[in-house]
């Protein structure tokens, strides 16, 4: 600590300069910050701790594809399944397309089956009596400032109902939430009756979309998805039988691969970082060659030298990391106010944090090094006199 | 008494590209504590190489350098970094003060390589500043000092530590005549009333009136005195 003032000093000894640089590092970070929300948004989901002994059943050919009803007395009586439900994507919107939902039809005992869905136990009794019922994310609720006993009216885009109509209209007896922080992006969707659905639905009928089997243990999951998909082998509806992760992955694969783009978002973003703060840094130390060679000539070490360039370049990241994190917690909150669950984004968290921190301190020794060994291997007398 | 610097048969040859040059030619010199040596000199005569070595910033090609005691052309990069902390007070033409820092910090700097507290290490930059007259400048970063102001200001840094030798290289060589005077004036105080050993590189004869002796070098030798007189003349 007690060469802080000296490093703090060296740092901003070019005002200008350092500020833009800080003021680069803060944007690189407020955009780390930004996308690493939206990535671990779609990563999430699935990942909770009882998502570690569910598997996802989908058609072998496509998610889109669905699956007979009649699957379900199969699969529960394969070993080692303890429950089963379904599911179907339905989507559709809110009163304005931009609006769009994420939306499903699920079977009675779904959240049996999703102990992270926390819903009273009277909310979840009136969806099972309630064939227009539908229960939603606290998230969502708070976007459309939804309430419990409202009616919705949502448009269907690909399910329009028996009659025609694209308007399904559910009556809301449930907001559930989830407690662990991670998973909040998993607060943003609508689940409604598969008996509603399957009934109301133009087509599609008998068919789901998907099927989600608890397994006893975690650890015979590949047999237990194996013998699943023996069901169905050779037949006109073959299954792939996965992880809930691995399903999310390749359901958001559908879209794109988000890990992809945000990885290469980032990695542009931080090797321009590098070569600007490195560039910085190196001018800095080359304008103080002399300054360095006099804390040399008053005692200070090698390795104190080394130490001390070292130091100003992290805090320099640091200190703009800091800021734009800052900065990228107060954008997401702002930014799910505004658009709530429609854009897929998780709070700032402290392993956002922790990444974001330690990715600044690696880049600040990285662009570090080089003028920091520059300076702990300078000849006082050479430095000194000009050479 | 023994000599505080003991220098035997010194020698320090440079190599730029192929060629080899010496400069410095079998040096002997004791400097006995207390002494307040000024070195004159032509150009390229090896005052400051000389200088370098006895303050431990250059390593001899060969001969010896004891100070206190201690053979310091024996010590390693670490060794002899910290026993320039410890033993070694510089003061450079241009005062090499670090511009961000104020005159007290730039003080300070040589104590945060102890273990004095920060409250202890302020006293004692208050202490030095108020020795070298500039108390009331401790606030004031370099740049809104005069230059025999900053130099005042380096001084009280090499002396911070309370080192056993101040080595001073042309100390007054960029100060008007009224600052080289109260900053000479400043080092002979140091000398005899703080029993401080000095030596001082110039080219000026009257800046070496107030050491307590002043020797000659020509061409990397210590020369005698009638030699030096016709050196001078030439």
């Amino acid at each position: 600590m007690k060469y802080l003032p000296l490093i703090w000093s060296a740092l901003f000894r070019r005002k200008t300069r350092t500020a833009f640089t800080i003021v680069s590092v803060i944007a690189a970070f407020l955009l780390f910050g930004l996308l690493y929300s939206v990535r671990a948004a779609f990563t999430s989901a699935g990942h909770s701790i009882a998502g570690a002994s569910r598997l996802i059943t989908m058609s072998k050919e496509s998610l889109i594809v669905s699956l007979p009803t009649s699957l379900l007395i199969r699969i529960q009586s394969v070993p080692g399944v303890t429950a089963v439900t379904y599911a179907n994507w339905f989507g559709g919107y809110y009163q304005d397309p931009k609006n769009q939902l994420v939306a499903e039809a699920v079977a009675p005992n779904y959240f049996d089956l999703y102990p992270e869905f926390v819903l009273p136990a009277a909310e979840l009794r009136a969806f099972h009596q309630t064939r227009t019922g539908a229960v939603v994310g606290e998230s969502l609720a708070q976007h459309f400032h939804w309430k419990v006993g409202d009616r919705i009216p949502v448009q269907a885009t690909i399910f329009p109902q028996g009659n025609g109509s694209n308007t399904w209209t559910f009556d809301l007896v449930g907001i559930y939430h989830v407690n662990d922080p991670s998973l909040k992006g998993q607060e943003g969707a609508l689940f409604f009756n598969w008996d509603y659905f399957d009934k109301a639905t133009q087509f599609g009928g008998g068919m789901a979309g998907w099927y989600i089997e608890r397994v006893a243990q975690p650890k015979d999951a590949d047999s237990v998805a194996r013998s699943i998909d023996a069901i169905s082998a050779n037949s006109d509806h073959e299954t792939k039988t996965q992880s809930e992760s691995a399903f999310q992955a390749s359901f958001v694969g559908q879209f794109a691969n988000i890990g992809l783009i945000v990885g290469g978002i980032m990695a542009a973003v931080f090797f321009t970082l590098i070569l600007l703060t490195g560039n910085t840094m190196a001018q800095a130390v080359r304008e103080r060659v002399p300054e360095l060679a006099i804390l040399k000539t008053i005692g200070f070490s090698n390795r104190s030298v080394l130490s001390l360039v070292l130091a100003e370049s992290v805090l320099l990241l640091g200190l703009g990391g800091i800021v734009g994190l800052l900065l990228s917690g107060a954008a997401v909150s702002g930014i799910r106010a505004k658009l709530g669950p429609l854009i897929p984004m998780l709070p700032v968290t402290a392993h956002t944090w922790l990444d974001g921190i330690a990715l600044a301190v690696v880049i600040g020794l990285v662009v570090g090094v080089l003028p920091a060994l520059r300076g702990m291997r300078l000849r006082i007398v050479d430095a000194l006199s000009g050479r | 008494m023994s000599p505080l610097v003991e220098i035997r048969n010194l020698s320090k040859v440079y190599t730029r590209g192929r060629q080899k040059i010496e400069v410095l030619h079998h040096v002997n010199l004791d400097i006995a504590p207390g002494d307040f040596l000024a070195l004159m000199g032509p150009s390229g005569s090896g005052k400051t190489t000389l200088l370098n070595l006895i303050g431990g910033l250059d390593s001899p090609t060969d001969g010896t350098i004891a100070v206190a005691g201690r053979r310091i052309d024996q010590l390693g990069q670490s060794e002899l970094a910290r026993w320039r902390a410890a033993h070694v007070g510089f003061v450079f033409q241009f005062y090499n003060l670090l511009p961000m820092l104020s005159a007290a910090r730039n003080v300070e700097l040589p104590l945060l390589l102890t273990k004095l507290p920060a409250a202890e290490r302020r006293r004692h930059a208050a202490v030095a500043l108020e020795l070298v007259g500039l108390a009331d400048r401790a606030a004031h970063k370099p740049g809104e000092l005069s230059g025999g102001q900053q130099q005042r200001v380096a001084i009280a840094r090499a002396i911070v530590s309370d080192p056993t030798l101040l080595v001073c290289d042309e100390p007054t060589g960029d100060l008007d005549r009224q600052s080289a005077v109260e900053v000479l004036t400043l080092l002979q105080r140091l000398n005899r009333e703080h029993g401080k050993t000095i030596v001082m590189v110039t080219h000026d004869p009257k800046a070496a009136e107030y050491a307590s002796h002043t020797l000659h070098l020509d061409k990397g030798t210590l020369v005698e005195s009638a030699q030096a007189a016709e050196v001078a003349a030439r």
